[in-house]
């Protein structure tokens, strides 16, 4: 049997879009998981990085935060808070915080240091409030790179939150940790092709926000 | 811009920087205690080479940089009284790029002021379109974004940013430095009218000392080190170069540049070598006499068809085609001497061809009676002081 077919008998028997561990439910709580990862981190590195690329000070801090962030392994340390902290999702969030925080932080510092300084020392010399020369004149610039760090951190969340099924939560993982388990591969194949679509949709939020959001006189100048 | 006879007042002084010292940190002595009086109402050029202070000078005007040592008065008031962004306010600023907002329109680029104090979006809105009107800009460029501009374009609406709010003062940074010469001569002319309209305090940041005389009603021309060398109108600054620093910026040319200053007004201008294309072999041998050695052809309407000599268009008849090209004309009164024997060199004949303003040909000076127009206009202008040449007290230039 190829994995064609394990994909086809996953998702065409109806015992798996029922019940607590039927494919909505699933899927509603691996969305669950990682959107309040991301907001988590993107609550942590959006202000920071966006402050720190405004004043263009702590740039060599950051840097090293974040290497050393990125050289934590997700998987050690879930085991690690497991331990500490025992099941329920806080030693879930923290690791999946920690692999998204950086990517955030970093390209948003980088986003606001690179925006053209001279609309900035134009409306800094036009009376503007510095808060406001960050929001509106720099933040708006800025976006499409704050977005493609905000998706790559969107995209590691979705692929490592299958980690939460290790500490009894539900998600996606939840199908290929039982299944491997219960040497049951159509399950296997059927969870990893789900969260592979995720992904991909994952992908299709954030071109549609980078439409929405971003000013044509920006999208189309870079 | 006002021809002769129309001095533009000088009202008073707006700014007044008062020994004013700019130190950086790394040790930097940018500007040293410059002292320089901004007359209200008129535009001050700030002139030199490269690094010699001029922007830490206008930067200093607004807050941008700090002064070390020395203050800057406003209407009388020390600028250090009172709260930044609303001195800020009360001065357009305009830089070299422009730095428009990428991700605003045009129009919502130039409400940008409005908006921070306080106006309805409408309001700002039909103000900012009231702008693009007068610096030049089509109204159909109101929902374009920066990117889809020329450079030419987007300083237009670095101005009318800066004029938004109704400012009393307008500092520039080398505002027109990016773009081509002809774009910028359009620029130059176009501040110089919307000088004339509205009246503002302009302080002009340039290292380009044709800019400075062209738009200066007075050129402070710096020194490298932050000094000022001379603080002058352009007309004195070309006839009494302070010393040899300034006369060496001023360039090799500055006594062509200054013939700018004088009106081609006085020039004899003879009209009896002139026939029309139609004219009879008697009338141009009646007109050959004279002491031009060629005669100017027009068309039937008065309009110079070019050059030809007397005893050939009276054998041959007039062929147009077969003329001597006239050059770029003159504008009679208008134009300056400047202008009139450029017209001069460049013919072929050695001889300028004045029109008026419809283009009809007003008459034709030899080089040799511009030349003498030249000694006229430079002798009376010794016999007025010495320091200042003819009309300097008008502040005020001939076009050309
Ligand atoms: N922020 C700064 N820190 C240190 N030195 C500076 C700074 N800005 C300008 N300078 C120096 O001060 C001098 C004058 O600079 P500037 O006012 O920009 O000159 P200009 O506008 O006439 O070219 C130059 O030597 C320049 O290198
Ligand atoms: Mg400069």
């Amino acid at each position: 049997m190829n994995v064609l077919n394990f994909i086809n008998a996953f998702f065409s028997d109806s015992a798996h879009w029922k019940g607590y561990d039927g494919i909505p439910t699933r899927l509603w709580e691996h969305i669950w998981y990682s959107l309040l990862a991301l907001a988590i981190a993107a609550g942590i590195g959006l202000p920071i990085g966006l402050l720190t690329g405004h004043t263009g000070r702590g740039g060599n801090a950051l840097a090293m935060i974040a290497t050393a962030a990125r050289a934590l392994p997700s998987f050690g340390l879930l085991v690690l808070m497991f331990i500490g902290l025992g099941l329920g999702l806080l030693p879930v969030m923290i690791p999946l915080v920690i692999l998204a925080v950086p990517p955030i932080l970093v390209t948003t510092y980088e986003a606001v240091r690179s925006v053209d300084p001279s609309p900035v020392d134009a409306a800094r010399g036009m009376g503007m409030h510095e808060s406001r020369v960050l929001l509106q004149v720099e933040l708006p610039v800025a976006l499409p790179l704050i977005l493609s760090g905000l998706r790559s951190a969107a995209i590691q969340i979705v692929s490592t939150a299958t980690i939460a099924a290790y500490v009894s939560l539900g998600g996606l993982g939840r199908y290929i940790v039982d299944g491997l388990y219960q040497r049951d591969y159509e399950k296997v194949v059927g969870g990893a092709t789900l969260v592979a679509v995720m992904a991909l949709a994952t992908l299709g939020v954030f071109w549609i926000a980078n439409r929405v959001a971003v000013s044509p006189g920006v999208r189309r100048s870079n | 811009m006002g021809g002769y006879g129309q001095p533009r007042r000088v009202f008073g002084v707006l700014i007044r920087i008062d020994s004013v010292t700019k130190r950086y940190p790394d040790g930097t002595v940018a500007v040293d205690r410059l002292s320089l009086e901004i007359p209200d109402r008129s535009i001050t050029v700030l002139v030199g080479p490269s690094g010699c202070g001029k922007t830490t000078t206008l930067r200093m005007i607004n807050r941008m940089v700090e002064p070390s040592e020395g203050t800057i008065l406003l209407d009388g008031k020390d600028i250090q009284q009172q709260p930044v962004n609303t001195l800020r306010r009360s001065m357009g600023y305009v830089i070299q790029n422009a730095g428009l907002f990428q991700h605003r329109t045009i129009v919502d680029n130039i409400a940008t002021v409005p908006r921070m104090l306080g106006w309805g979006k409408d309001k700002a809105r039909s103000r900012a379109r009231e702008l693009m009107e007068r610096v030049g800009l089509d109204a159909s460029l109101a929902k374009r974004y920066p990117y889809q501009l020329s450079g030419g374009q987007q300083q237009r609406v670095g101005v009318a940013r800066a004029l938004a709010a109704d400012p009393p003062v307008l500092l520039m940074d080398e505002p027109f430095s990016a773009v081509d010469p002809v774009v910028r001569k359009g620029l130059q002319d176009e501040l110089l009218r919307i000088q004339d309209e509205l009246g503002k305090t302009i302080v002009f940041v340039t290292h380009d000392i044709d800019e400075a005389v062209k738009l200066g009603t007075m050129v402070a021309v710096m020194r490298t080190g932050g000094h000022l060398a001379q603080f002058a109108p352009p007309a004195e600054l070309l006839s009494h170069p302070a010393d040899e620093f300034v006369e060496d910026f001023l360039g090799a040319d500055r006594g062509i540049r200054r013939l700018s200053f004088f009106s081609s007004a006085g020039l004899d201008l003879l009209t009896a070598p002139i026939v029309a294309v139609d004219a009879t072999a008697e009338q141009i041998a009646a007109r050959g006499t004279g002491d031009a050695p060629y005669l100017l052809v027009t068309d039937r309407g008065g309009k110079p068809l070019g050059w030809g000599e007397p005893r050939e268009l009276a054998a041959d008849g007039i062929r147009p085609a077969e003329l001597l090209p006239y050059g770029r004309p003159f504008v009679a009164g208008t134009d300056s001497l400047r202008a009139a024997l450029d017209c001069a060199v460049l013919s072929p004949t050695g001889w300028a061809v004045a029109v008026d303003a419809e283009g009809r040909a007003a008459g034709v000076v030899s080089q040799q009676a511009i030349g003498e127009a030249i000694r006229g206009a430079h002798a009376e202008g010794r016999e007025n002081g010495g320091t200042t040449p003819a009309k300097s007290d008008t502040v005020t230039k001939v076009t050309g």
